[in-house]
């Protein structure tokens, strides 16, 4: 098999028609809510501004910050430790776990632990985690990946869900209302909760000033999943950061308003400091951050605080599906971060997108996403990821747009032999044709009309003059 | 008012009736309209593509035909854009300057520049608009459906003055159609679907016509109206602003 590509993947997606137009009504109804909540405040606008502000000042100071979090989160009895990379995070992770000998744990949303592959690591060491957010929970049932970033199961039918859980947690066949399978989710996860002794959970914000994290959920599975725990290992990005308590309010106006069009999220949950008796550690991880973190052209990217809504809004994620950017956060940020990690395998993803600026423009912290995506193009060429054949063509459409005569002779014979001998244009190699007619050619170009009609008129002129 | 008229190469080579009725719309509302003869393109598809490492020379030849006009004038809201954004020059900064703050598109060169009373032109059919990207978010020829923002469509308020004209919006105002440049042929897949999905929307609403200021979006959808024997045809807004006005 070769290297997976959005264009065939989403070939595959599209080919069933039906799911891709629920998919994207579904999306684009999301996308909807999130309007009518924006626009419900006046100032919606001025705090995607300030929003932006408070992140690029953050990340402009993040050393500061990073510390002073540390410091602060040790004064309130928490353990923090510093990852470079995805295998020091799940390294630390399995440490503790060994340290305490628990083997029955739950987790909550963290698509960081996503994108460091944490389930997988720990389970070939043998150690089973349950996710217990709705989503992530049928996904793991299935072995499979996030397709979205809040909504993991968002590729999925109610029918799909049905089935899955038939399978493993043996519901009635067939029985697919809504109510019925998250009552079964419900008392299925019930028991593993009360069973579980440990809690990994993701970070939304981690506040400098108080050494605290911040978790939103609208299950509450994040706090039950810690309130039983002995021990909560939380998971962020160096990115989570904010300054002070104060800024909080504006990310929790923005973020629930772009993600699902909520007012809030239906728990905020503050985690300061541990309970009597219960270990809380915070793991801090670099995975290639800093790298961006030094790149003038992609340092806003790391301002975003995965709400989605840049997603919702993609008319290309709507109409291809999460896993069409085989990778584990999709979307248009995830083709910004991704090249990031990996640029040959994900060289597609940049390309995967018309440039619309939809994106940019839905974003609660203002990253300038399709510029991003523009500028990666260009690196990716540079850098010789684009391809041969394109190569070759771009090289052919620079030296003909560059030297008008040639310009002017290509543009006759192409004419020319749309009109005369159309089918070495209209043939099923030409991905233009295959689905969409070509254009009728027209006998003159408007440079050759725009010469004959000067011309003419000169003459009427003169024909004037002289009579 | 002197105009030099820049024409995107796939409308000089395949829509020549677009750049002919945009000429004699600005001349018919009083402009001085020029076509510097050496120009060939603004270099978005190299760009776009990733290879803007190319462009170079295709720049220097823009900017030799356009750095003496005044007011630049093209009937595409994309192409205009990217002059806007990326234009670039090493042996000539100034120029490239002054050419990216004097171009326009060809609606809000009239809207903004232009403002005549009203165009005296009459276009009777049900006409669909369709909102293409860049123009609306790049240049904001209209206001977005993403920004909390006041209402506006510099194009929309020229169409509303053409006798007879019925304008249609579709249900979704602002989704992109699926054309992208290399995008609808690299990613053809889900550029047909997107066009497809557009085009249903507009026929819901039985359009005679589907309109707009990008000719490169109006071809991909018109190419998969014709596949489909829709009865539904593509018309570039400038046509529309011309027509009834001849003579
Ligand atoms: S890039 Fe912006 S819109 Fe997209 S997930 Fe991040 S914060 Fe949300």
């Amino acid at each position: 098999m070769g290297k997976p590509v959005h264009s065939i993947l989403s070939k595959n997606f599209i080919a069933d028609n039906d799911r891709t137009d629920w998919h994207d009504e579904t999306l684009f109804m999301v996308r909807k809510k999130r309007d009518y909540a924006s626009n419900q405040i006046p100032e919606w606008e001025t705090l995607r501004q300030w929003a932006s502000q408070i992140k690029a000042h953050t990340l402009s100071n993040l050393d500061h910050y990073l510390t002073v979090f540390e410091k602060n989160a040790n004064a309130n009895g928490i353990q923090v430790h510093w990852a470079a990379n995805a295998m020091e995070h799940n390294e630390i992770i399995y440490g503790i776990i060994k340290q305490t000998g628990i083997s029955s744990m739950v987790k909550s949303k963290s698509m960081l632990t996503e994108e460091c592959h944490l389930n997988e690591y720990l389970q070939d060491k043998g150690i089973q985690v349950t996710d217990t957010d709705l989503g992530e929970w049928i996904i793991q049932l299935r072995k499979e990946h996030p397709s979205h970033i809040v909504l993991p199961a968002i590729h999925l039918k109610k029918q799909d869900v049905s089935d899955t859980f038939h399978q493993h947690i043996q519901t009635e066949k067939n029985n697919n209302d809504p109510k019925y399978l998250t009552t079964a989710a419900r008392h299925h996860l019930r028991n593993i909760f009360i069973k579980s002794k440990l809690a990994i959970t993701g970070v939304n914000f981690a506040i400098a000033e108080t050494g605290g994290i911040v978790i939103c959920t609208n299950e509450g599975n994040a706090d039950m999943g810690v309130h039983g725990a002995a021990v909560h290992i939380a998971c962020m990005g160096i990115e989570k950061i904010i300054p002070e308590t104060l800024h909080l309010s504006i990310f929790l106006r923005l973020l629930a308003r772009s993600a699902t069009g909520q007012a809030i999220t239906t728990y905020s949950s503050h985690f300061t400091s541990p309970r009597k008796g219960q270990q809380m550690h915070i793991v801090i991880v670099d995975n290639g951050r800093t790298r961006l973190l030094g790149n003038n052209n992609f340092r806003n990217s790391l301002k975003c605080i995965r709400c989605a809504a840049c997603f919702n809004t993609c008319p290309v994620y709507r109409k291809t599906g999460g896993h069409s950017y085989h990778s584990i956060v999709a979307g248009p940020i995830g083709s910004i971060l991704n090249p990031n990690t990996d640029i040959k395998a994900n060289a597609d993803l940049p390309f995967a997108c018309t440039l619309c600026g939809s994106c940019s423009n839905v974003c609660p912290v203002k990253i300038d996403i399709h510029n991003q995506l523009w500028i990666w193009r260009q690196q990716i060429s540079k850098e010789g990821y684009a391809g041969k054949t394109k190569s070759l063509s771009m090289k052919m459409m620079a030296y003909i747009l560059s030297h008008p005569n040639v310009y002017r002779f290509s543009g006759n014979v192409f004419r020319m032999t749309l009109k005369y001998f159309p089918l070495i244009i209209k043939n099923k190699l030409n991905p233009w044709y295959r689905q969409r007619e070509m254009p009728e050619a027209p006998k003159k170009s408007f440079r050759q009309w725009y010469i004959q009609k000067q011309k003419s008129e000169f003459k009427k002129q003169h024909i004037k003059k002289d009579s | 008012m002197e105009v030099a008229l820049f024409i995107p190469c796939y409308i000089d080579q395949l829509y020549p009736n677009v750049a002919v009725a945009t000429l004699e719309l600005l001349q018919k509302l009083g402009c001085t309209v020029s076509y510097p003869l050496q120009q060939t393109c603004c270099g978005q598809p190299l760009a776009n593509s990733g290879f803007s490492h190319l462009s170079n020379k295709c720049n220097e030849n823009f900017i030799n035909n356009f750095s003496d006009a005044g007011y630049i004038v093209c009937p595409s809201g994309s192409c205009t854009l990217h002059v806007k954004e990326h234009l670039e020059s090493q042996s000539h900064p100034s120029k490239a300057e002054k050419i990216k703050s004097h171009i326009y598109e060809l609606s809000e060169f009239i809207t903004d520049v232009l403002k005549p009373k009203n165009l005296s032109a009459s276009f009777p059919y049900k006409v669909g608009f369709l909102t293409s990207c860049h123009g609306q978010r790049g240049l904001h020829l209209s206001s977005m459906s993403e920004i909390n923002e006041p209402s506006f469509s510099k194009p929309l308020q020229l169409l509303n003055n053409v006798k007879g004209i019925e304008i249609v919006m579709p249900r979704r105002i602002d989704d992109c159609c699926g054309f992208g440049g290399t995008f609808c042929v690299y990613e053809e897949a889900a550029s047909i679907k997107m066009g497809k999905d557009r085009i249903r929307d507009f026929e819901t609403n039985n359009v005679d016509y589907i309109t707009g200021y990008d000719v490169s979006c109006l071809m991909h959808l018109e190419g998969i109206l014709k596949r489909n024997k829709s009865r539904v045809k593509t018309i570039h807004i400038a046509e529309i602003l011309n027509s009834g006005t001849n003579g």
